[in-house]
């Protein structure tokens, strides 16, 4: 058994306390605070980070729970350098207002894109079946793990649809 | 060098409008947006602190009563628990804005269930939090403390009492009247961001990197808070995630912070669950509201009553005023205006986003659109005809007025049908559609401020004030009107905001931060350029800077000869506070679906037009007013606090029982800036726009659902049970 | 969060063994579990993490139903093509519940086993018989809008406040469970119970049994629909759901498989309610016969009382739509 979680492709060693949670190892133990605590009960989505491809909240999981796994965080997806496309069209549209939720946003998005891209329907497709088309109303219900107090949701969905229309690339 | 400008008369020069770089009031991506989409930016309890211990918060579990006995043995044997805080200076409530003293202390006191009584710090976060849970508190309960806001003679808030005329026989003669009651639920500001506090000491000297919004105050309300000198604490909070009014004074957080470092002998970081965010930090006040409308033949008003109950603990002098734009949103010469307060023992009362407003507005322009039906006009041209030439209650004239604009072209950009209107005329499957529309209005506030303009030998400036950005856009507008004023792109300004160490700015809140300290800017710029204009012989109005060059081609690099040009701001509301009514004013418009089974009701569409003075950032601006509009559906729809009627404590005290609108609640917003000029609202002619955005509009949505389906409620939220109870069969 | 021992279960039997004992409890997806060990109100001093035990699979069964492993996620599930065409009801219910991030983590199993939302429930600090058995019911004169109409008892009127099984219980599906014992299988109708005088004994699982898969029927098409009343238009619990499959035969109901959420400590099933439908021409006064069945015992709490209007005006709805789209 592997004991080591990899994130944004470097390996390190899980903790001894079992309680740690994913995101307070992130966040406490390697220093990684780009992924934020809003609520730690899964309710706020302000800690999304992606691990082997799926997009989860990092509160409601132990690190203990993760060897072997590869977790992507927003520090992962782009650097102020290099700003992913999602990045620069948050910056962009002013998808953000006081910041704290958005590496939520971002992280949730950029997996969001990949499941409407296979097709995953979700509580506002008009069928279970076959494309769904990529519309406010989808990303808007598949977005809605992420809370925004400051209200910038209506720049949030206008950045994610510019990138799912291939923008920003 | 300080420059001082106290400001006695309004200033319409458009000086700004004169200067020549182009980039004030351009839809800039924020200046720190980087850092904020890349993770980079560090908020209050992300500072890497060598040796931090953690600290948590343990709360009382009664209502009112005294803390008996702490049995610190209870917990100090646990793996890696260092200490049990429970220092008499601890705060138990939150500072009230602008309080600028310390608050509530002393935590063996008891007032409200979930206050905060002792602090548990431990090696690591998961052994203090178990251990906070494991602490043994004996207490000593005193039974019978008021919980229901109803069930108590309340007190009257005098300095908001207007008897003018006589409303009673107005209501009498009046050709049309409304009397109605609102209510509205308590809120929540749940900025995203817990309330967090890194604390630690070097000898006598504290820093404390916390999430704080006024900072200004802050470091008083610390001082007092500990009994210490300012000079020896540095308080820094560059990034905020979120206030919404939560952080506008210190928390318990931050001085339990403070207090365990000293006693530990090391840092402490403590961080509020999300829990104790909502039980221990800031609710808005329930209110109950009564609405007097008296109206001629016309629909012009002859009489306006409102009256309020709002609550707060004992000792707080918070109430929320709920009136304040009533007294001069609208005409009518009989008024009769009164708010009281219930001392009841739920958490602390205080500020969340739009205080007064927030709440006020939706009874008033709920109220408006009753009217508007009874004289069977349109709802716009109610206002429209009901717009006061001056102050109804103060004579005042007002700094400027464009409520008149934003119904107009609101209406016009929302497609608003001015026609007849009757409810339940649009149905689509199960869903009823309507329209619906409320003015909006929020005082103009400002604040005495400093700020430090530097331009530096190499050509870039630098502008340094211990003002936040909390989401605002204060760091960009700053370095845009620094921009503007020197002839610099705003890559060339670095701002330093959050920082104790710098000069006191306003702190944000009440929507006066970026006038006052945009004010501030203006002032120190306007120094450097006359020292500049100086250099090459002309006056300061001639001066002309573009892009590091005078309009005769000096560059500034050659004109400061490598020496920096530091000015210091300091700017003072004088007199035009007096001699103004100052507000932004707005118009929203909404499109609703009311499902005619459940009641569900979701927004279609939602516009806001608002004057609030110059815009500063386009961007920036509409991104407040998307803000306030989204508070807006909350304040409709989703948002209740709720309090167990037997011991007062607040029952849904999270984001999954707390009902933040989500991104599927919000659809596509509109928002159309009405552009002016108010030189009596400050040197910069800008007013605020952190507020107006929400301060009405959920009576735009509840007359909506009115339309749509017939319901016409005077309770908010709306929820589906609500909505179900007033539909028509 | 109290300490607690972690483990890896190496078998199912291992697992089965562990979790027998004291205090022991099984962790998959952990949304749930974490949630409530963070307030408190799950103590458990081990912890066996059964993730990689393998049973997450998604397969046929011999008949033409269905087999979803435990440890497949909510989110597996509901985009699974054969739940997609065949057992949509299911695939909506799931697609309702939470948000995608944590349908990504949460299992089938674990759905089943999810605890109530009650607020007195989650806070330690105020009384609770199902936490804390005798310390009384904080709900039923404090704030119960969230709360229970059917099956209370004076112990309790908590509510199940999943999404998933509300449906399964409209499908009349099976759950597999493995323990000391062996291998047992519980009709989901079955599987919850209601508060009683032992709130805190919230299903059938034994000591040291674990869920192991959940068995479809063969697909008997109709008409599918999952109806989730909710304060938020996204995340939030129901106040009241309803999953219906219905079809019609010349004109008259020949298939009505109902189940409530949001109603009960258990997802609703009254047999009667959809037995009354069957045989008859859908109608207004039909579909206020269902209710009238459904709500006849009924009753709430103050606070919650608008959940019985509710209920008759959403099944109404439900039933009139899917007599639409069923014609």
């Amino acid at each position: 058994m592997a004991d080591t979680i990899t994130v944004n492709g470097t390996a390190h060693p899980i903790p001894d306390d079992p309680r740690v949670s994913l995101l307070d190892f992130l966040r406490q133990h390697i220093g990684l605070t780009g992924t934020k605590k809003g609520c730690d009960h899964g309710q706020c989505g302000a800690c999304t980070v992606i691990v082997n491809g799926i997009r989860i909240n990092s509160c409601l999981t132990l690190a203990a729970m993760h060897d072997g796994d590869s977790v992507t965080t927003i520090e992962g997806l782009g650097t102020p350098d290099e700003p992913s496309a999602l990045q620069r069209a948050f910056l962009e549209h002013d998808g953000f207002q006081c910041g704290y939720c958005t590496p939520g946003q971002i992280c949730s998005a950029t997996a969001m894109l990949e499941e409407l891209g296979a097709d995953w329907p979700s509580d506002a497709s008009e069928s279970l079946e076959g494309r769904i088309a990529i519309s406010g109303e989808e990303i808007r219900e598949r977005m809605s793990g992420n809370l925004c107090r400051c209200g910038a949701y209506a720049n949030i969905v206008a950045a994610i649809e510019e990138v799912a229309a291939g923008g920003q690339s | 060098m300080t420059v001082h400008f106290k400001q006695d008369e309004p200033d319409n020069s458009n000086r700004l409008d004169r200067m020549k770089q182009g980039v004030l009031g351009k839809p800039l991506p924020r200046i720190e947006g980087l850092a904020k989409v890349t993770g980079t930016a560090p908020y209050a309890a992300e500072y890497p602190v060598e040796n931090c211990a953690e600290g948590v918060l343990v709360t009382a579990t009664i209502t009112r009563g005294e803390v008996a006995s702490i049995d610190r043995t209870s917990v100090l044997s646990m793996p890696g628990v260092i200490a049990v805080v429970d220092d008499e200076k601890m705060c138990t409530r939150a500072a009230q804005g602008t309080a600028n003293e310390a608050p509530m202390q002393g935590p063996r006191q008891v007032c409200y269930w979930g206050q905060p009584i002792a602090l548990v710090v431990a090696e690591t976060f998961e052994q203090a939090r178990d251990a906070a849970k494991h602490l043994k508190v004996e207490y000593r309960e005193e039974q019978g403390a008021p919980l229901d806001p109803n069930a108590v003679e309340p007190e009257e808030q005098e300095d908001e009492t207007v008897h003018q005329g006589d409303l009673a026989h107005a209501m009498a003669e009046a050709a049309h009247s409304v009397d109605v009651s609102y209510t509205t639920k308590g809120h929540a500001s749940a900025a995203m961001e817990p309330h967090a506090a890194i604390a630690q000491w070097d000898g006598g000297k504290l820093t404390v990197h916390a999430s704080l919004q006024m900072l200004n105050y802050n470091i008083t309300e610390l001082a007092d808070a500990l009994d210490m000198e300012e000079e020896n604490i540095r308080l820094v909070s560059r990034f905020v995630g979120g206030g919404f009014g939560s952080k506008l004074g210190i928390s318990e957080e931050v001085v339990a912070a403070a207090l365990a470092a000293k006693q530990v002998g090391r840092p402490v970081r403590v961080v509020q669950s999300r829990q104790q965010v909502f039980q221990t930090v800031m609710r808005r006040s329930e209110t109950t509201q009564r609405l007097r409308l008296a109206a001629d033949a016309n629909g012009k008003l002859t009489g306006f009553g409102h009256e309020a109950l709002v609550s707060n603990l004992p000792g707080e002098d918070f109430a929320e005023p709920v009136l304040q734009s009533s007294h001069f949103m609208y005409g009518g010469e009989n008024r009769e205006l009164m708010l009281k307060v219930a001392r009841i023992h739920r958490m602390t009362a205080g500020s969340v986003r739009a205080p007064g407003e927030a709440v006020g507005m939706p009874a008033l322009e709920g109220a408006m659109d009753v009217l508007a039906e009874k004289v069977g006009i349109d709802p716009v041209e109610l206002r429209l005809r009901n717009i006061p030439e001056r102050d109804p209650e103060e004579g005042l004239p007002f700094s400027s007025h464009k409520l008149a604009d934003c119904l107009k072209q609101g209406a016009e950009a929302f497609g608003w049908d001015n026609g007849p209107r009757q409810p339940r005329q649009r149905r689509e499957g199960e869903w009823w559609i309507g329209t619906g529309m409320a003015s909006a209005a929020r005082v103009h506030n400002i604040s005495e401020t400093r700020a430090r303009v530097t331009l530096k030998a190499d050509g870039t400036a630098l502008v340094e004030t211990d003002m936040t950005d909390i989401g605002t856009g204060t760091y960009t507008i700053l370095a845009q009107i620094t921009g503007e004023m020197l002839g610099l792109g705003p890559k060339k300004v670095l701002v330093e905001l959050g920082d104790t160490r710098h000069p006191r700015g306003p702190g944000s809140g009440g929507s006066w931060g970026a006038a006052s300290i945009g004010s501030a800017v203006y002032i120190a710029c306007k120094a450097i350029r006359e020292e500049l204009a100086a250099k090459v012989g002309t006056s300061e109005e001639k001066l002309d800077l573009r892009e590091g060059k005078t309009a005769g081609g000096d560059a500034l690099t050659d004109l400061l000869g490598g020496n920096d040009l530091a000015r210091e701001g300091h700017y003072e509301p004088g007199d035009i506070e007096d001699d103004y009514t100052a507000s932004g004013f707005g118009a929203f418009f909404a499109e609703v679906r009311v499902n005619h089974y459940t009641g569900e009701t979701r927004v279609e569409r939602m516009l806001g037009a608002f004057g609030f003075g110059r815009v500063l950032n386009a961007k920036t601006a509409r991104s407040q007013c998307l803000g306030g509009i989204t508070w807006s559906i909350g304040v409709a729809l989703t948002e209740a606090l709720e309090f167990d009627p037997r011991d007062g404590h607040l029952v849904n005290c999270d984001l999954a029982e707390y009902h933040v609108p989500v991104h599927r609640d919000v659809p596509d917003l509109d928002v159309v800036l009405v552009e002016e000029r108010d030189g009596a609202a400050s040197p910069i002619q800008a007013k605020g726009i952190g507020e107006l955005g929400m301060c009405g509009g959920a009576a735009a949505i509840a007359n909506a659902i009115y339309n749509a389906c017939g319901a016409r409620l005077y309770d908010y939220p709306m929820t589906p049970d609500r909505v179900l109870a007033a539909m028509p069969e | 969060m109290r300490p607690f021992q972690f483990s890896r279960a190496p078998s199912l039997s291992e697992a089965s063994h562990q979790t027998a004992g004291d205090n022991t409890l099984a962790i998959a997806g952990g949304t749930n579990l974490l949630d409530l060990m963070k307030l408190q109100v799950e103590t458990p001093s081990q912890l066996v993490d059964i993730n990689r035990l393998g049973f997450a699979d998604i397969e046929d069964t011999d008949d033409g139903g269905l087999r979803l492993g435990a440890l497949a996620t909510n989110t597996e599930t509901a985009v699974h093509a054969r739940v997609r065409a065949d057992y949509p009801v299911l695939s909506r219910a799931i697609l309702a519940g939470a948000t995608q991030q944590l349908r990504n983590k949460a299992t089938n199993g674990g759905n089943l086993c999810q605890r109530t939302r009650c607020f007195y429930f989650t806070n330690i600090d105020q009384p609770c018989n199902k936490r804390d058995p005798g310390s009384g019911c904080g709900a039923i004169d404090g704030i119960a809008k969230l709360h229970a109409i059917l099956g209370t008892s004076d112990q309790c009127i908590a509510t199940y406040p999943g999404d998933m099984a509300v449906a399964l219980s409209a499908l009349g599906a099976t759950v597999q469970i493995s323990g000391g014992k062996g291998e047992r299988s519980v009709p989901v109708r079955d599987f919850h119970l209601l508060p009683g005088d032992t709130p805190w004994i919230e299903n059938v699982l034994e000591p040291g049994e674990i869920i192991t898969g959940i068995v479809l029927p063969a697909p008997v098409g109709g008409t599918q629909i999952y109806r989730k009343v909710r304060e938020r238009s996204s995340y939030a619990f129901a106040l009241v759901s309803v999953a219906a499959i219905i079809e019609l035969t010349d004109g008259k109901f020949s298939r009505a498989d109902l189940a409530f959420g949001g109603l009960a400590h258990k997802p609703w099933h009254d047999p009667r309610v959809g037995e009354c439908l069957l045989g008859q021409p859908p109608s207004a006064e039909l579909f206020e016969k269902a209710a009238d069945i459904l709500l006849k015992d009924a009753h709430g709490f103050g606070e919650n009382d608008f959940k019985i209007p509710l209920t008759r005006r959403t099944l109404h709805a439900v039933l009139a739509q899917a007599t639409e789209d069923a014609a």
